[in-house]
């Protein structure tokens, strides 16, 4: 069962593929990588970044960590670190910042490349913690670019998730890394983790900046978050709002799905906004999203948004091929199409996937489709394989007790979860039975459809109770939302089945073509002028 | 006594909000959990932060308070609240025999299975009376599940769903016949029905097709063109 679930550590971060000679174990002290050796690429490297950074040349910035640290990285380190930074701080004037934002690429690089020690987990920790203080303090004031600032939130929440799962390993640990272990029990303590990114959250007062947006009386998202203008720095205020997407996905570890929806909830995802500018953390709110609104059973809520992005993706991804995060976005696809043939399992809907979504679904999943609307053995080792393989990684939170017997207990957070899930499934059980029933008539008495179904009259109550239970879904504000596709109502004994009318929406769609009319006529107006 | 006790309260929601991940405030937590078992109020997001934090230090997990927690979950039904608790409790806690006999009755909620509960609760009195208005919150939980099935319900499953019979189901009906928009109709040779009131679920017809309006902000979208 958890065959698929269990990974090496290096293996988590698919954003790079491991070229097969990649050293296990202690990276750093691999033959021939001096750290203390800078080649000349590097040099350049690091004096043009920094001058940008001064200059607040955003365009640049993003040219070098996007483009060129990728290609230095495949040409020159891929299988060892790059130069440490106290190499390198001569050349950039010792910037204390610049080298903070220094050693963060450096660990990530390390993280996707080899496999981080024990020991350069906590200084990676180490890291996080002064580069926020910084932050936190106000004294920055570059402008960094958006994709730089996402990928610093998400390393962070990636590296705490990977340390958890590190430290949840103890069988086969040597006794200096238990050492370790025991002197830096600190690090990566979920109190910070949790602390910071909230401090990054209102430090920045983002959520007054976006309530500020929404009445008009602030740019945020009209300028991606930049002050083009102004020249503030943005650092701060990005950090904040990507937080907000760090505490969701924090709290979805943990199994916390409501209170992670909460810290999402400032950001409205019915719009357009910051959140979607870059890629990865588009998806990365999505999936986490919809996760979260699964486990709630707000299954309708799962599927819309899960169709949205997975329609995004489809039209968008051939742009990002060349990209680092290329492999991560069909990752995060393929685990978003298995989370929707969940959703649409337990609560079939239709008209609420757009065709080339639902055609790939079908393409991917439609045997095991048909299986998990059975829901005998068969259909739960179904249900099972796609949420282990959708899931986020669970961790357990508290610090590991290092004392004999040592066992490894980081599955167990993700057992939980899934037994919670299976259990949830479980009791759906019989609902698809009465769902093929009730689409057959419009109306059946009591005895007849317990007869046909081969259950006695109590029971198919309350099974018919059960379904309507399970069909309405209780939302944030405690409305009651019905979800099913096909639904009755009972007068004495006799069912009257209601089946629903898919609902065009008229009023969307004019929305859109005249907000896309628009924008072409303003197109042409200006081509005009040129 | 009673006003100080709600500055307490006011506080921790406070604490809950701003300052949640911090184990100091978890006393705090747990004095609100006994407030709101004793003063019949109800906060999800101040006991899934106690739940955190004895995620967090496993070691300071009091048992009784998590009990209660759970009972106060079951007691919101139809929202999804117990589940929601259940997902931070570690498992090898969850085999304590109250949390099984709990985690039963919230699968029998869950399918409906009311005699079966009502004849479960009457096994666990002693775990469930510890919590005021238990009775009475599940009742409203099945009221709201027939409504949603029933246009016309027939007395004895309205019976078995509430636990309630005789003189004291008359009474029970003829208060919400006077307060609910209940009304009853003698059905065919048997028993009473009860009408219940018609929402959107029991009366298709009454369905508000939300799907076909538009949210006002989407329409402001548009407002500069119009001009």
């Amino acid at each position: 069962m958890a065959s698929s679930y269990d990974y090496d550590d290096a293996s988590l971060d698919s954003r790079y593929t491991r070229p097969p000679s990649a050293g296990q174990g202690s990276a750093g002290t691999d033959q021939g990588y001096d750290p203390n050796f800078v080649p000349d690429s590097v040099k350049t490297f690091v004096v043009h970044l920094y001058r940008h950074i001064r200059e607040k040349n955003v365009y640049e910035i993003h040219q070098m960590y996007d483009g060129s640290f990728q290609r230095l990285s495949d040409r020159m380190f891929r299988e060892s670190p790059w130069p440490s930074v106290e190499a390198i701080a001569p050349y950039v004037d010792n910037d204390h910042v610049f080298c903070l934002l220094y050693r963060e690429m450096w660990f990530r690089h390390l993280y996707a490349r080899l496999s981080p020690t024990g020991r350069q987990r906590v200084e990676s920790w180490d890291n996080y913690c002064s580069l926020f203080s910084v932050v936190l303090h106000g004294v920055v004031n570059m402008q960094l670019p958006n994709q730089w600032l996402w990928d610093m939130v998400d390393e962070f929440v990636y590296q705490f998730q990977s340390y958890c799962q590190y430290r949840a390993k103890l069988k086969n640990k040597a006794e200096e890394e238990l050492q370790l272990l025991r002197q830096y029990d600190q690090a990566w303590n979920v109190y910070g983790v949790l602390n910071y990114l909230q401090a990054l959250v209102e430090k920045s007062a983002i959520t007054d900046v976006l309530e500020r947006e929404k009445e008009g009386l602030e740019q945020f998202a009209a300028t991606d978050g930049y002050d083009y203008e102004g020249g503030t720095s943005n650092v701060l205020k990005m950090l904040g709002y990507y937080s907000m997407i760090g505490l969701l996905r924090v709290h979805c570890l943990l199994g916390d799905y409501h209170t992670g929806l909460k810290c999402l909830a400032p950001i409205d995802i019915s719009q357009q906004g910051v959140y979607n500018v870059v890629i990865g953390s588009h998806i990365s709110t999505i999936y986490h999203y919809g996760f979260a609104n699964l486990m709630l059973r707000r299954y309708v809520e799962a599927i819309r948004e899960f169709n949205k992005i997975l329609l995004y993706i489809l039209k968008y991804k051939q742009f990002h091929q060349k990209s680092p995060q290329y492999d991560q976005i069909l990752k995060k696809n393929e685990q978003m199409y298995a989370l929707l043939a969940i959703c649409l399992s337990l609560c079939p809907q239709n008209n609420l996937v757009e065709e080339n979504v639902n055609s790939q679904l079908r393409d991917k999943y439609n045997e095991k489709m048909t299986k998990m609307l059975r829901y005998d053995d068969e259909a739960y080792a179904v249900y099972d394989e796609l949420f282990t393989y959708a899931c986020p990684k669970f961790i357990t939170p508290s610090a590991p007790v290092l004392e004999e017997p040592l066992t490894n207990y980081n599955q167990d957070a993700y057992r939980l979860q899934l037994k919670l899930f299976l259990y949830e499934v479980k009791q759906q059980q019989l609902l698809s039975g009465v769902r093929s029933f009730l689409k057959l008539y419009s109306t059946i008495s009591i005895g007849k459809l317990a007869a046909y179904m081969e259950v006695d009259e109590p029971t198919l109550r309350t099974i018919l109770m059960t379904y309507k239970h399970k069909m309405h879904a209780v939302d944030g504000d405690g409305k009651i939302i019905p979800n099913a596709d096909v639904d009755f109502y009972i007068s004495e004994d006799i069912v009257h089945v209601v089946e629903s009318k898919p609902t065009k929406r008229y009023g969307d769609y004019f929305l859109r073509q005249i907000l896309k009319f628009e924008e072409m006529i303003g197109e042409l107006d200006r081509i005009k002028m040129d | 006594m009673g006003r100080e006790q709600q500055q307490v309260s006011y506080t921790v929601e406070q604490l809950v909000s701003v300052n949640p991940y911090n184990p100091d405030i978890l006393t705090d937590l747990e004095n609100y959990v006994n407030e709101q078992v004793s003063s019949q109020t109800y906060s999800l997001d101040a006991n899934l932060c106690l739940l955190r934090l004895y995620q967090f230090e496993p070691g300071r997990m009091s048992i009784p308070i998590v009990v209660q927690i759970l009972i106060k979950a079951l007691m919101a039904m139809p929202a999804s609240d117990f589940s929601l608790c259940l997902f931070l409790i570690p498992e090898q806690v969850q085999m304590e025999e109250k949390f099984k006999t709990l985690i039963v009755l919230s699968h029998y909620l869950e399918t409906a299975r009311f005699r079966q509960f009502w004849d479960e609760a009457a096994k666990s009195r002693s775990i469930l009376e510890v919590v005021p208005g238990f009775e009475q919150a599940i009742q409203a939980y099945a009221i709201h599940v027939l409504s949603l099935t029933y246009q016309k319900v027939p007395r004895p499953v309205l019976a078995e769903a509430i636990n309630i019979e005789g003189l004291s189901l008359d009474k029970f009906i003829e208060h919400h016949v006077a307060n609910s928009g209940w009304v009853l109709e003698k059905s065919h040779g048997r028993s009473q029905l009860i009408v219940l009131p018609r929402n959107e679920f029991n009366h298709p017809e009454l369905k508000k097709h939300t799907a076909e309006g538009v949210p006002f902000e989407h329409v402001t979208r548009i407002f500069p063109m119009l001009s």
